[in-house]
């Protein structure tokens, strides 16, 4: 799973072979990365997959139990902490209580050598807090500070000493949905304006996709696909990934047919259903078991027994009765009690949307090509 | 601080009257007699009779040097209580794995399991002449005095109340975040220099404390000077004793004390007013 960037020199980051062992648990296996110079990447993954460790590699707070962590092409084994060109933006800031707001965000100026003369670092003290949006809050004291004021003094805590990569330990986490908006926005922004490689480590989904070029998706300490958001959403490299980015209706069953463009899988209810791969996928040539994936804005939904135009393309039609209906504001999700699947997933548009609520006997239907043949894992 | 939802008044008066009447009776009493018997007379038996007089201040010099000894070794035990103390907590609570950190923090009190009575006596066996000094005789390394030396007095005193300086110290060290040292290194600091701008100031509130406790309780010391002074270095403390069980001199006994708390005071209210300004000290809650 090499990436880009690595052979042509505009990586910041690179991991090669990385392994991290904390006695017998592999916090990171085997990793191989490259993250290109001023993008923004992001490690998605549930609990306890290796994000932080992965990230703290990156810092210098931990060192490989095996292969070999570059920062600009430079190998970072045996390097300390303090002297890496890259900053961290702690998961709950850890800024230091002792000081005000200026004297943190001076904290990593002051450590230079020659140290910049005062005027120097209350220059810049004041245009990183305007940065931040935080003017005039030099003398505040940091405990009584918003958490999302905190936030903002740990970015520019960090920003101040203009590293060339920038790691978030989820920033947002302890944030309220309307401010964690408002900050994934303003962090993009930054991201622009400083022109700087930031790394963020999450496992929300939705922050990840709408903030990121590239998301490394990882399960176990390894990474199982690195890609763009759109390229992981529409080629999953299997049904992990696949219901890590986006929602989908996951269909397994045993490979009954295959060849090089796509599969036929005969379901646990005897249902035979058929669907491409995604693009660059592995095939299921000589594999017993796969998984079609079909996601919910993918799955046509109408009521009565006509069929509606373009029904006859439908590879699958199926009948079922919708027994929850979630609003999402432009789209409404129902969830479909069918025979053959159990509970399928619809996502529709609004403007579609005709009054169709729990109890309601409906059709559903799909194409075959709006499917995705994929190794079921 | 009382509002619609608090105790009831007389709920509270209830909860304070034993720690109230003990105070009153057992500490702004005495202390008041104290007073009022260092402007009395001693009579003729000893003891106290009633007068107005200021002799008993005018004649403090003569206790001069129990005050010196008092008001030199008191801060220097502390110094050096300090400055043994704060490696030791500091590796504790740092450096120490937490499978042996119990066992050596339990390492630290055991010294309490014995009286303190006992192991003064065992420091008066180890520095008397035939301790440690006979032992340096015979490796010929000469003849040395550690008994009864200003020396012998420091040595128990630092001895008997390191404990007391460690813990306050440890716990400050303890709860100190230690991702403040990782964000401190992450923005270049080294270690060093992480921990003097971050772990020293941030445990300068439990050392401030700690410092303040030993001082206060080395200013009343009585036992060590007594046992390893042997009358030669003594303190306020035992001038006392002398005063008031020898000499029968209430009055002068009565004014050495309240001389004793009065410096007591001064020194305390100009080290907090010192300590408060290294920072950190905000949460200093003796006094
Ligand atoms: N210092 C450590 N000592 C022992 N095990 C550790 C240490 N740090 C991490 N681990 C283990 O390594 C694995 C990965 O941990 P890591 O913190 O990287 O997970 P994460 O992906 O950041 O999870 P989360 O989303 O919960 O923060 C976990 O099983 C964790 O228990
Ligand atoms: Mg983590």
């Amino acid at each position: 799973m090499t990436a880009h960037g690595a052979a042509n020199g505009t990586a910041d980051i690179e991991f090669i072979d990385v392994s991290k062992h904390f006695g017998a648990i592999a916090a990171v296996d085997h990793v191989d990365f490259a993250i290109a110079r001023g993008s923004f990447m992001s490690f998605l993954g549930p609990s306890g997959c290796g994000k932080t460790t992965s990230l703290r590699l990156i810092a210098g707070f931990e060192q490989p139990t095996t292969g070999d962590v570059r920062i600009a092409g430079t190998s970072m084994v045996g390097v300390p902490a303090y002297r890496r060109p890259v900053n961290m933006v702690f998961q709950h800031y850890a800024l230091f209580p002792h000081f005000n707001v200026a004297d943190n965000i001076a904290y990593g100026l002051r450590q230079r050598r020659p140290r910049p003369d005062r005027a120097e670092i209350a220059r810049q003290v004041d245009a990183t807090l305007d940065l931040v949006r935080l003017p005039g809050f030099h003398a505040r004291r940091v405990w009584e500070l918003s958490g999302g004021q905190q936030q903002r003094v740990a970015l520019a805590r960090a920003l101040i000493n203009r590293p060339t990569v920038l790691l978030l330990d989820e920033p947002l986490a302890a944030l309220d949905r309307k401010l964690r908006r408002d900050m994934q926005i303003e962090l993009q922004n930054l991201q622009r304006e400083v022109g700087i490689t930031f790394v963020l480590v999450t496992h929300d989904q939705e922050e990840a996709l709408s903030m990121s070029d590239t998301i490394a998706i990882m399960r176990d300490g390894r990474v199982i696909q690195i890609g763009s958001p759109r390229t992981l959403y529409d080629a999953p490299a299997n049904r992990y990934v696949a219901g890590f980015v986006g929602e989908s209706n996951f269909f397994p069953g045993e490979v009954v047919a295959a060849d090089e463009r796509g599969a036929t899988l005969k379901t646990a209810a005897g249902v035979v259903l058929s669907a491409p791969y995604p693009p660059g996928g592995a095939t299921l040539v000589g594999t017993a078991r796969g998984v079609i994936a079909v996601r919910p804005e993918m799955v046509a939904m109408w009521v009565g027994p006509d069929d509606p135009d373009g029904a006859a393309e439908f590879s699958c039609r199926l009948g079922g009765r919708v027994h929850n209906r979630i609003y999402l504001g432009d789209q409404t999700e129902y969830s479909v009690a069918t025979d053959q699947f159990g509970d399928v997933l619809v996502r529709a548009a609004k403007a579609s949307a005709l009054e169709i609520g729990p109890g309601q006997e409906v059709r559903l239907g799909w194409r075959q090509a709006s499917g995705l043949a994929l190794v079921d894992s | 601080m009382r509002n619609a939802t608090g105790p009831s008044p007389l709920l509270t008066a209830v909860l304070l009257a034993p720690g109230a009447l003990w105070f009153l009776g057992l500490l702004v009493l005495p202390l008041g007699v104290v007073i009022v018997f260092s402007f009395g007379e001693r009579a003729a038996v000893g003891g106290y009779q009633a007068a107005f007089v200021l002799d008993n201040y005018l004649n403090l010099p003569a206790r001069w040097t129990a005050f010196k000894n008092t008001l030199v070794l008191a801060p220097i035990g502390t110094v050096v209580c300090l400055i043994a103390a704060y490696p030791l907590a500091y590796f504790l609570a740092v450096k120490a794995r937490p499978e042996t950190r119990t066992a050596l923090l339990i390492l630290v009190i055991v010294p309490f399991w014995t009286s303190f009575l006992i192991r003064t006596y065992a420091w008066m066996f180890i520095l008397g002449g035939r301790g440690l000094p006979s032992l340096i005789e015979w490796a010929g390394l000469g003849e040395v005095r550690f008994i009864n030396t200003p020396f012998a007095v420091l040595l128990g005193i630092v001895y008997a109340y390191l404990p007391l300086m460690i813990f306050p110290i440890y716990v400050s060290l303890e709860k100190l975040d230690k991702r403040l040292l990782e964000a401190s290194e992450d923005l270049g600091a080294s270690p060093w220099r992480g921990f003097m701008q971050v772990t020293l100031p941030l445990s300068a509130p439990g050392a401030v404390t700690a410092c303040m406790l030993v001082f206060i309780l080395l200013m009343g010391e009585y036992l060590i000077p007594q046992l390893l002074g042997g009358g030669k270095v003594f303190f306020i403390g035992n001038a006392l004793v002398d005063l008031f069980l020898q000499s029968r001199n209430w009055p002068f006994g009565s004014a050495v004390a309240v001389s004793l708390v009065v410096i007591m005071l001064a020194t305390v209210s100009v080290y907090m007013r010192f300590a408060g300004r290294i920072g950190g000290a905000r949460d200093v809650s003796l006094v």
